[in-house]
């Protein structure tokens, strides 16, 4: 076990576990977030994806060591029911979910995109989820959703 | 009379015999536990504060399908109060109605129709009228319920006053006026999901999310091969971990093996390092040839229908069109892997589980753990998509024993291998036909045989051994009992698997059940012993059936060289299936001339497209419809698609679906399922299938077992919805899967002259038919 400092949601927290504790299992069971989701564990599925330094990342394949300091973000962190971040109402407006198991996924690989490439190209938009899946395939709604979000809200 | 599945359903337990004898239902139980027992008072179903709230209660939970808002627009319109008056609880052992499982399309059907819930609403709401009457000693056909009170003139009494913390005491009234969808402004508008702002925020509580106090973590440890037995002592399989950080129990039980630890992260350590011997089951039998061996399995005969004329007719008729159609099993493959918290303690126990049916999981855990079901109480949290049985039941008992060998509440989170492995996989399916065509290309007979796997099933409320749990634990599954010669078909016509064809009468007993026009039928169907587990799948043997029936008309309509719409549309007498196809067709631009179109060249669909391919690829369209459990939803789907001829990879680049589910309470939550429907069918009819070797399932994960991800370049989806008001609310979330594979396969022959009989369409299979002629 040893002491590890992270920053997840703009908020300061210190957890003592083992070092190769995944992310997720800090995130979900240490700190008690809902967002990210144990979907396979292998980082095939996206359900467990977090933001770090900007980038998407699979929580369920990231010892918890190799993000020491670091800043995370989760589903969680983004807004709030009553005042969703832009991306959230995004889905909200297009209706772009079946039984939302998948969206930390989905939701926060688009963000890491439109954060990263403010004007993605369908191809762009099509290349950052070709790793995220949704078993209920909202797939179509989906897209909509990170177009709206890019659009600055507008379908 | 026919007398359809749904009112047999409604008609309740004393038909659930007959059921059991029918193909439809080799999951036994399944019939009974869609209806339950659920309450006939309404005080079972909701009661109103002194401030107006109304609480209301449901066995149908929402798994993801927009039924929570649904039904919440359902108690708002029936009983007139604001939706946001309304908390909707679902699915708690003793407080919820027993309503069985939420499955099978039957939601709709059972809570918005002329019963259940709906009729509940309209009981109060009457109730609350009667009793203004009487305050006011007014006529109650002068007062207005609506908005929480009841109004004469200037004059007003809210909910609340009237009864606010009382009970009703009254029985549901069958005879209590329902709104007509004509006067709804709740029900059959686009609201959106009470649930979504919670789940894009990462705010709802999953299974998975649920904490209790104390709680601590276990794995299990499922057998390597299929029917492995533990040949360790459990002393020795507890010394190769018993040293790990945080461990605090290894757990066997017969063959069920189990570790608990403090933490999640020690817990899946303490599982992959635990050591047992397992003693191996016998080989499994070649997944090459697997279909063929079907045939040969002793097996449970039923005949759905048979004219008895079928060989005769056959024998005369001008042309006999022959095909085999071949289905694999496949798999729910939930996004994410099963969870459930179990507190069991020496005199009750509490189960939060993602469970399709409460009370069954209730029932069958208190079986596994040998204790009373009123020591029980099973409270549903969400769970992934589950798409059907998937492996939320087994993974309740697997924290239920847990919980019970450690004393403490246990979280058991399966692996994607655990789950995938050893889940109840949809069937595998051999499905022959012969169909008879006269001179004019008219059907003049269809012949029909098939043979399916099956395993276990839902535990139902007395089958634990019906999933790997139950069955490691130490119980059995349902028997397999072999039938054969099948007895001859009796009515009514139960055609809840789609065995029986669009195109024919269904007759049973002088009564046509069906919707087609050839009255010269013969479906025989063939139950076979699996040796996987197998259970409902989203559309369970239906999608299956409708693959084979529909890619046969068309191959019937290829060789009558008619269109595949026109030619449908001439075996079919049932307006509504009618009216789905010409819509589809109409949506789509269809345009009339027989496939194939690269063939005939008469065709003007046909030609080159400007697909991603390193050749031009040619396009082709095709259609497909079914009325889905032969009484519960009108679908019809045309697909179009791009095939690439040097890859034999196909691009379906437009699905377009009819619906016709009844009255529709939420366009947008219909068109939500249509859509996923059409999707989930294209994985399944181009990507998925289950594969083993002598030993074991090696489609284990992602990577072995295939689908689309999100950014995968997914077709135009287009949904055209026929709101029958005048008719029964009907399913919806299983329609448009049913067709879809039928559909892109008709298409694929349109624009290539080559028919894959086999799903999945993979690039391998159709590079070999293209280069057979």
């Amino acid at each position: 076990m040893a002491n590890f400092n992270l920053r997840v949601n703009n908020r300061a927290v210190s957890v003592d576990v083992d070092p190769a504790t995944p992310l997720l299992y800090v995130l979900a069971d240490e700190l008690a977030l809902n967002g990210p989701k144990f979907g396979c564990g292998l980082g095939q599925c996206g359900a467990c994806t977090v933001i770090v330094k900007g980038q998407a990342i699979r929580s369920c394949m990231t010892p918890v060591k190799t993000v020491a300091g670091g800043d995370i973000t989760t589903l969680d962190g983004l807004g709030t029911p009553e005042k969703p971040h832009p991306i959230q109402q995004a889905f909200i407006d297009e209706q772009a979910a079946q039984c939302g198991f998948c969206l930390s996924g989905v939701i926060l690989t688009a963000k890491a995109l439109v954060d990263r490439t403010p004007k993605p190209t369908d191809d762009q938009i099509q290349q950052a989820l070709s790793n995220v899946l949704c078993r209920c395939f909202a797939h179509q709604r989906m897209i909509a959703a990170v177009k709206r979000y890019a659009n600055g809200g507008a379908a | 009379m026919t007398v359809s599945r749904r009112a047999m359903l409604k008609a309740g337990g004393s038909l659930v015999v007959s059921f059991a004898l029918t193909p439809s239902d080799a999951f036994g139980q399944a019939v009974a536990s869609l209806v339950g027992n659920p309450s006939k008072e309404v005080d079972g179903w909701l009661s109103i504060a002194a401030d107006g709230t109304v609480t209301a209660l449901t066995g149908k939970c929402e798994m993801g399908h927009g039924l929570y808002t649904a039904q919440t627009q359902l108690v708002a319109e029936e009983l007139g109060v604001p939706m946001n008056r309304i908390k909707l609880i679902q699915c708690v052992t003793g407080t919820t109605p027993d309503q069985g499982v939420t499955s099978g399309a039957q939601s709709h059907p059972q809570n918005f129709n002329h019963a259940n819930l709906a009729l509940a609403a309209a009981t109060a709401r009457e109730t609350l009228v009667q009793m203004a009457s009487k305050q006011w000693g007014v006529p109650a056909d002068r007062l207005t319920p609506g908005n929480g009170v009841v109004r004469h003139q200037e004059r007003t009494i809210s909910y609340g006053e009237l009864i606010g913390g009382k009970q009703f005491n009254i029985a549901l009234n069958p005879n209590a006026k329902r709104k007509s969808p004509r006067e709804w402004t709740v029900l059959g508008n686009p609201i959106k999901r009470l649930d979504m702002p919670e789940m894009v925020t990462g705010r709802l509580e999953y299974a998975h999310n649920v904490r209790v106090p104390g709680m601590v973590h276990g794995r299990v440890v499922r057998p390597p091969t299929v029917g492995a037995t533990v040949a360790s002592a459990v002393s020795d399989i507890e010394s190769s971990v018993s040293a790990m950080p945080g461990f605090i129990k290894v757990v066997v039980k017969k063959d069920f093996v189990g570790v608990v630890c403090e933490k999640q992260w020690q817990a899946v350590q303490a599982a992959n390092q635990l050591k047992v011997q397992w003693k191996p089951g016998p080989k499994l039998p070649p997944q090459v040839g697997f279909y063929d061996r079907m045939r040969t399995l002793p097996s449970r005969d039923t005949y759905l229908v048979d004219s008895k004329d079928v060989d005769a007719t056959l024998a005369k008729a001008a042309q006999v069109v022959r095909s085999t159609y071949l289905h694999p099993y496949h798999m729910h493959g939930s996004i994410g892997a099963s969870c459930a918290v179990a507190d069991v303690k020496a005199d009750g126990a509490t189960i939060w589980s993602p469970t399709q049916g409460v009370y069954p999981q209730r029932d069958s855990c208190a079986m596994v753990l040998g204790m009373k079901p009123q020591q029980m109480k099973v409270i549903y949290a969400r769970g992934s998509g589950c798409y059907g049985i998937n492996g939320a039941d087994t993974v309740s008992y697997d924290a239920a024993l847990l919980s019970q060998a450690v004393g403490r509440p246990v979280r058991v989170q399966l692996s994607r291998k655990d789950e995938m492995a050893n889940e109840n996989f949809g069937l595998a399916f051999v499905v022959d036909q012969r169909v008879g065509l006269d001179a004019a290309g008219n059907i003049v007979a269809w012949d029909y045989e098939s043979w399916s796997p099956t395993r276990g099933g839902r535990p139902g409320y007395a089958q634990p051994g019906n999933q790997i749990t139950g069955y490691l634990a130490g119980f059995q599954p349902a028997p397999f009992a072999p039938r054969t010669p099948a007895p001859p078909p009796s009515g009514p016509l139960a055609n809840g698997s789609n065995v029986v064809p669009s195109y024919v009468t269904g007759t049973v007993d002088g009564a046509a059940g069906g919707t087609g026009t050839v009255k010269c039928e013969r479906m025989l169907s063939r139950i076979v012993e699996s040796p996987f587990w197998t259970g409902p799948l989203r559309s369970p043997s239906r999608l299956q059936n409708t693959f084979a029936h529909e890619c046969m008309m068309d191959e019937l309509a290829a060789a009558a060289k008619a269109d595949p719409v026109e030619y449908r549309l001439r075996h079919l007498r049932d307006p509504r299936l009618r009216a789905v196809v010409q819509a589809a067709a109409k949506a789509a631009n269809w345009q009339a001339r027989p496939s194939p179109a690269t063939r005939t060249g008469t065709g003007t669909g046909t030609g080159t497209g400007t697909g991603t391919g390193t050749r031009n690829p040619v396009s082709g369209r095709g259609i497909a419809c079914v009325l889905y459990e032969g009484d519960n939803g009108y679908c019809s789907m045309v697909a179009d698609v791009d095939v690439h001829l040097d890859t034999g990879v196909v691009d379906v680049k437009r699905l377009v679906m009819a619906l016709d589910s009844g009255p529709i309470s939420n366009p947008d939550g219909l068109r939500n399922q249509a859509e996923g429907g059409a999707l989930h069918g294209m994985s399944r009819a181009l990507f998925e299938e289950v594969t083993w070797d002598e030993d074991k399932v090696t489609s284990v994960d992602w990577r072995t077992y295939r689908t689309f991800p999100v950014g995968f370049k997914i077709p135009r989806l287009e949904t055209v919805l026929i709101n029958t008001i005048e008719a029964e609310a009907c399913g919806a979330g299983e329609t448009s899967i049913t067709v879809t594979a039928a559909a892109i396969g008709n298409a694929i022959f349109d624009a290539t002259g080559k028919r894959l009989r086999q799903v999945p369409f993979t690039p391998e299979r159709l590079i070999q038919q293209l280069r057979t002629d």
